[in-house]
């Protein structure tokens, strides 16, 4: 778990960061500018990221039980 | 009345009656009324964090930026995503705290974690001064969209007093249950309009996204990326940290944190809401469509984009729902921030001020002086004159101060004192007030630094400048040093 939370790091580096060397138009991807693909792509890296340490977080497995618990 | 004036109405008149009839069975008491009793669920919650996304702001502000600036407006779908990673471990335990200590309001989390009365009134009115742009923000928002929407039938000051008499209306009956199943609605609403129109408006005027892009590039050389001054790269990079830190230190989004009934929402949100976030780029679509088909549109027009756009493409009845959608947008935002900024000032305010008034009466005061604010902010909004992203980020520059304190008080053992944390909030909110009212760049303030600093966002120097008066304040006022002074003058 706590290497997995270095993945939430990624986005961080990629837009605030990355942004800076990939200030251009062209190549077009998916018809967008390319800085514009940059920024969406870290958001949908970092969410999958944030997927993966959500479902590796022993925090909100006891948690899911008591939700759980709730329903019944 | 046109179509799209009936339909626009309608919708106004729906979200009052869902907005009072959210009212039933509940007995409405101050933490009821601010926070619902703590008892919304998941999927409230996700809508009521995810409030910030789809606010006139997003849908005029986001396209109209689109339109006027280019590039510059991604940093709208940046900012937000990266909020809402850092939430995985920012909102939980803040959730708990306020939770155990049955808190109500974020100036009371601020007087409990510093234990400090005094520096929750300093948290109260930077709160009600960071959301004065941002609810004036959402009044001129509704001026814009009912009067384009109407054909110009209703003038943009017809229209802010009737959106405001509707927001005060159900607030004061309603508090934060009336707003839950309205922000449902919005979202849902806005949610279609924004999908069809950015998937349309392109489509249909330049047969596709790269076509698109490809005219507006030629057409406007350097306008889809960051320009090597003024808004450039740096620029994007200190705002988008700026904002991304800003966040959840609006009053309403810690409020909105406090409605939550389970503290792992939060943590499941964080991996949702910046997908949802992505919806953004329709509105961003809108605005970049609009470019060659409504050329003309400058300074705070640039806003109408989406709305002008609309009226050349659609029938009315068309129109009105867009301006529907538009409505909502502005209404449940504007009632989330007027029934903060009312229970700021009654409960962080007043309370500490006259400790011995009696619940009931701080939640009388609060809901007295709704009306009081939606005055004050349809005044500013009838002046007018700034785009509406301006608005926002000056707001944000504001409550963005309030980080760094909030940031030490969720550590084990916390170096910063409650005169460093004042004194830290006091010089960064002086330092944002003092260039937003002379306009006085850093460029000028600092003119030994390079000129490519003036880029930087002037709420960005700020935080640097109030992390610097916390840590000098709290070295000299620790618990030790304050010892060895006393210690040292016997």
């Amino acid at each position: 778990m706590a290497t997995l939370r270095w993945l939430a790091a990624l986005p961080f580096l990629g837009i605030l960061i990355g942004t800076a060397f990939v200030n251009q138009v062209e190549p077009l991807v998916l018809g967008m500018p390319f800085v514009l693909a940059w920024i969406v792509g870290w958001v949908v890296v970092g969410a999958a990221a944030m997927a993966i340490i959500y479902a590796f977080d022993p925090a909100n497995a006891a948690a899911g039980d008591e939700a759980d618990g709730e329903r019944r | 009345m046109n179509a799209a004036l009936a339909i626009i109405a309608l919708a106004t008149l729906g979200a009052l009656a869902l907005g009072l009839a959210a009212r039933r069975g509940v007995r409405m008491t101050l933490e009821q009324w601010t926070v619902a009793g703590r008892g919304f669920g998941g999927l409230l919650v996700f809508l009521l964090t995810a409030g910030e996304i789809y606010t006139t702001f997003t849908f005029l502000g986001g396209s109209g930026w689109a339109y006027g600036r280019g590039a510059p407006t991604f940093y709208i779908l940046a900012y937000g995503s990266l909020a809402y990673f850092m939430s995985y471990w920012l909102l939980p335990p803040i959730w708990r705290y306020a939770k155990r200590e049955r808190l109500l309001s974020q100036p009371h989390f601020f007087a409990h974690k510093y234990e400090s009365p005094w520096l929750g009134v300093l948290v109260a009115a930077v709160g009600v001064v960071a959301l004065a742009p941002y609810l004036v923000l959402q009044f001129q928002g509704l001026g814009i969209i009912v009067s384009v929407a109407s054909y110009g039938a209703i003038s943009p000051t017809l229209a802010i007093w009737i959106g405001a008499a509707t927001v005060t209306i159900y607030v004061m009956i309603s508090g934060m249950h009336g707003v839950a199943w309205n922000a449902a609605v919005k979202d849902a609403l806005i949610l279609a309009v924004v999908v069809f129109l950015g998937v349309y408006l392109p489509l249909h005027y330049y047969g596709g996204f790269g076509a698109m892009f490809r005219a507006i590039d030629v057409a406007k050389p350097g306008f889809l990326a960051f320009k090597p001054t003024g808004q450039s790269v740096l620029w994007f990079q200190s705002t988008v940290l700026l904002t991304a830190l800003g966040f959840f230190m609006w009053p309403h989004a810690f409020s909105a944190v406090l409605t939550s009934k389970r503290e792992q929402s939060f943590r499941r949100n964080a991996a949702l809401l910046p997908l949802y976030q992505l919806i953004l780029l329709f509105a961003f679509f809108c605005g970049f469509a609009a470019i060659a088909q409504v050329p003309g549109l400058s300074g705070a027009q640039a806003d109408q984009a989406l709305l002008r756009l609309s009226i050349q493409t659609f029938d009315p009845w068309f129109v009105g729902v867009i301006g529907a959608a538009g409505v909502m947008t502005a209404l449940v935002p504007g009632s989330i921030i007027l029934i903060s900024a009312a229970t700021l000032l009654a409960n962080d305010v007043l309370r500490p001020l006259r400790p011995e008034l009696p619940d009931a009466a701080v939640g009388a005061a609060a809901r007295a002086l709704v009306p009081l604010i939606a005055l004050l902010a349809i005044y500013f909004a009838i002046e007018g004159g700034q785009t509406l992203v301006a608005l926002l980020l000056m707001g944000y520059a504001f409550v963005t101060q309030l980080f760094p304190a909030l940031l030490y008080s969720l550590l084990p053992r916390n170096p910063m004192t409650k005169f460093g944390a004042a004194a830290g909030i006091v010089v960064g909110v002086a330092v944002v007030a003092f260039v937003t009212e002379t306009k006085i760049g850093f460029a000028e303030m600092l003119p030994f630094l390079p000129a490519r600093v003036g880029d930087v966002n002037v709420g960005f120097a700020a935080l640097i400048l109030n992390v610097v008066a916390a840590a000098l304040v709290s070295l000299a006022t620790r618990p030790a040093a304050i010892a060895a002074a006393s210690l040292s003058s016997r």
